[in-house]
């Protein structure tokens, strides 16, 4: 800007990118918010999905399993502190069994002086299950009690298996991660797709902006709807109506979610460069959203799929980001968890944010 | 300094597959001028004002502005110019003033100037109305002053006046009449030829992609030797009378009205004040439509 003496008034140089970069992000925030289709598919739609999700799969009081106890003895009062099971009383053996014949209830225990008798329903495997490995538990520490004696090893099993009985637990993380996607793949290739045919690009291209601010911008305003909808989520989530129960260092995950989130926005810059019309970025962005969080077990565990759709299951982003956000947002761990995670969603991100930029164009 | 350059376009081409839309256009613009292109659809006046904007490379052909190459994307050149796109470009949801001050911020504009520039095209009362509810003429005169906003040295428009009522096009006439009292270079295009002869300084005449001619619209219509049209109303004259008058070429008689033309209307119009006829008279002379008409051989259609 200093060849330009032979003018009379200048006009005002390059304003820094600093400030073109807040320029455009508030913009792109007062866009954001002002756009209700847009807010409710980044909010209220997987927000919909968390809350109906954590009332089929059963909220605090709902998730504990009911069994039947008939009886006297140490046993029946060791179930009730264990704060897992939720117990109803019979008085005769006949009256419990005939319900959970009747599949009302999984099971049911009675004691008699020193004997157990535990009788479930094996229709149910996943609870015939449950209930076996928590009395089986209850019943050996009261052996352990009974001898006077201090156990030998202690292990303090209450919480962890407190928390596994809840789907909450590990539905919470992966429908953030699900939802941050939205936001982020959507928000990314819808904005560059509208900005293309609406020729905001080529009008920012005649204006002495660097790309980079263009686009920092807009990574501004996917990181900020991305923490808007963590803390969103995991505030719903903690409702006593729904029972999410954080461990440690789960604030850990917000970092972790952010990288996702940078990922995802790659995703859509991808997207955007390729698609001519919004109807068409919404369509391929909702092809990829939506079975990358199957497959990524953000809504359902993915111990039961085949090994190979294991395998390619590590090849979406959103599978190292659930499972990092997992580890220590509920299982409890800590920094070490997030490593591998972070690196593998950094190098997602070059890569495929590097492929975007090449392919990236000004106007159709 | 007054004369000099300020945008030197020479001998560029584009085509777009067989089509040439722009076809070896050459012209200058001298700085403080007022350039007009003019022409009818497609005749390649956005790709001209594109290239010479440094939207569109030129499959050959070279573009000088304000003394350096706009292309490729020249970020010292790009704070004095000021562009407004045949398509208008918002952001999407924002008021007119968060556009303003959004594209203001871009060239580090202050918010007083926002309003200024509201206040030059006459949007200070739609200030907070989403961009999306403005009706045509509003959206277009908004996208003016965007491109305005940073007072810049060298201003492109591309059909600026289109969409507007008539009273909206005067007071753009009156905005861009000012804006060049400041000094600054404006190059337009518009499909109003009437309008081209009102404001511009030189017009440069386009159909299929080349430029059939170039200079001061008044000097165009002189040069085209036309004759001027004095009309009077059927039955204030006999034809045969009319055609007895002194500097009468022809005469032509329809149901509301009789056509004289002539090359020398001042004797003729004295003619016709002896006769008293001179009510409801009117004279018509040569405008930049008959130009076009003369060097396409085509009747003008915007
Ligand atoms: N991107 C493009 N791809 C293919 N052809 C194009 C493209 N842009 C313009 N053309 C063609 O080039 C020719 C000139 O177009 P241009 O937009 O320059 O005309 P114009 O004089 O601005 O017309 P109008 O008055 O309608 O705005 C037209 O025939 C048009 O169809
Ligand atoms: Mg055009």
């Amino acid at each position: 800007m200093t060849t330009t003496e032979t003018r009379p008034r200048r006009t005002a140089p390059s304003p820094a990118s600093s400030s073109v970069f807040l320029a455009l992000s508030k913009a792109g925030f007062r866009g954001f918010v002002r756009d209700k289709a847009t807010l409710f598919f980044t909010f209220l739609f997987p927000l919909m999905f968390l809350v109906i999700f954590g009332l089929i799969f059963g909220g605090a009081g709902a998730s504990k399993t009911k069994i039947g106890v008939v009886g006297e003895g140490a046993v029946i009062p060791a179930l009730e502190r264990s704060d897992a099971v939720e117990l109803t009383r019979f008085d005769t053996a006949q009256e419990a069994e005939a319900q959970v014949k009747a599949g009302d209830l999984p099971a049911y225990v009675q004691q008699d002086g020193d004997t157990v008798t535990l009788r479930f329903a094996a229709s149910d495997q996943t609870q015939a299950g449950l209930v076996n490995g928590l009395v089986s538990g209850v019943v050996n520490q009261a052996n352990i009690a009974a001898t006077g004696q201090a156990p030998a090893f202690t292990l303090d099993t209450s919480q962890v298996e407190d928390e596994s009985l809840k789907p909450i637990q590990y539905m919470a993380p992966g429908i953030i991660s699900w939802a941050v996607s939205i936001g982020a793949v959507f928000g990314a290739a819808l904005t560059f797709v509208s900005w293309r045919k609406k020729q905001v690009l080529r009008r920012l291209r005649l204006a002495p902006v660097q790309p980079v601010a263009v686009l920092g911008s807009r990574v501004l305003v996917s990181l900020g709807v991305a923490v808007v909808q963590f803390c969103l989520f995991v505030g719903v989530a903690l409702l006593p109506m729904f029972g999410l129960r954080l461990s440690g260092q789960w604030w850990l995950a917000l970092p972790l979610l952010l990288l996702g989130t940078l990922s995802f926005f790659s995703i859509g810059m991808l997207v955007g460069a390729f698609c001519k019309t919004e109807e068409a970025a919404s369509g391929v962005a909702n092809l990829i959203t939506l079975p990358m969080a199957f497959l990524s077990g953000a809504f359902l565990p993915l111990d039961n799929i085949p090994p190979w759709l294991q395998t390619v299951s590590w090849a979406f982003p959103m599978r190292h980001l659930n499972e990092g956000m997992l580890d220590v947002m509920v299982r409890g761990q800590g920094v070490d968890a997030l490593l591998v995670p972070a690196m593998v969603l950094i190098a997602f991100t070059a890569v495929v944010g590097f492929i975007a930029a090449k392919v990236f164009r000004w106007e159709d | 300094m007054t004369t000099s350059t300020a945008l030197a376009v020479t001998d560029i081409h584009m085509s777009y597959g067989d089509l040439r839309a722009v076809d070896g256009v050459s012209f200058e613009v001298a700085e403080g001028e007022f350039f007009g292109i003019l022409g009818p659809n497609g005749a390649g006046k956005t790709t001209t004002l594109e290239i010479a904007e440094g939207l569109r490379e030129p499959d050959s052909g070279t573009v000088r502005l304000l003394g350096e190459a706009p292309w490729p994307r020249n970020l010292a050149l790009l704070p004095k110019i000021g562009v407004q796109l045949q398509a208008s470009a918002f952001f999407e949801k924002l008021t007119a003033r968060e556009q303003l001050e959004t594209f203001g911020a871009l060239y580090g504009v202050t918010s007083a100037r926002v309003d200024e520039m509201l206040e030059l095209v006459g949007l200070s009362d739609k200030a907070s109305t989403p961009e999306a509810k403005l009706s045509g003429g509003q959206r277009q005169r908004l996208s003016i002053a965007c491109a305005l906003v940073h007072d810049p040295d060298i201003v492109f428009l591309d059909e600026p006046t289109a969409a507007l009522d008539p009273q909206a096009r005067r007071n753009l006439w009156d905005v861009l009449r000012e804006v060049q009292a400041r000094g600054k270079t404006i190059v337009y295009t518009t499909h109003y030829l009437d309008e081209a002869e009102v404001l511009c300084d030189r017009v440069a005449i386009m159909d299929r992609g080349r430029i059939l001619a170039m200079d001061a619209p008044a000097r165009l219509v002189r040069d085209l030797e036309a004759a001027t049209r004095v009309i009077l109303e059927r039955g204030a004259l006999a034809p045969d009378l009319a055609r007895a008058l002194p500097g009468a070429d022809q005469v032509a008689q329809d149901e509301v009205s009789l056509t004289i033309s002539t090359r020398t209307p001042a004797p003729l119009l004295a003619a016709l004040a002896e006769h008293g006829t001179l009510d409801g008279l009117q004279v018509r002379t040569a405008t930049l439509e008959d130009v076009f008409l003369e060097l396409t051989g085509r009747e003008y259609r915007a």
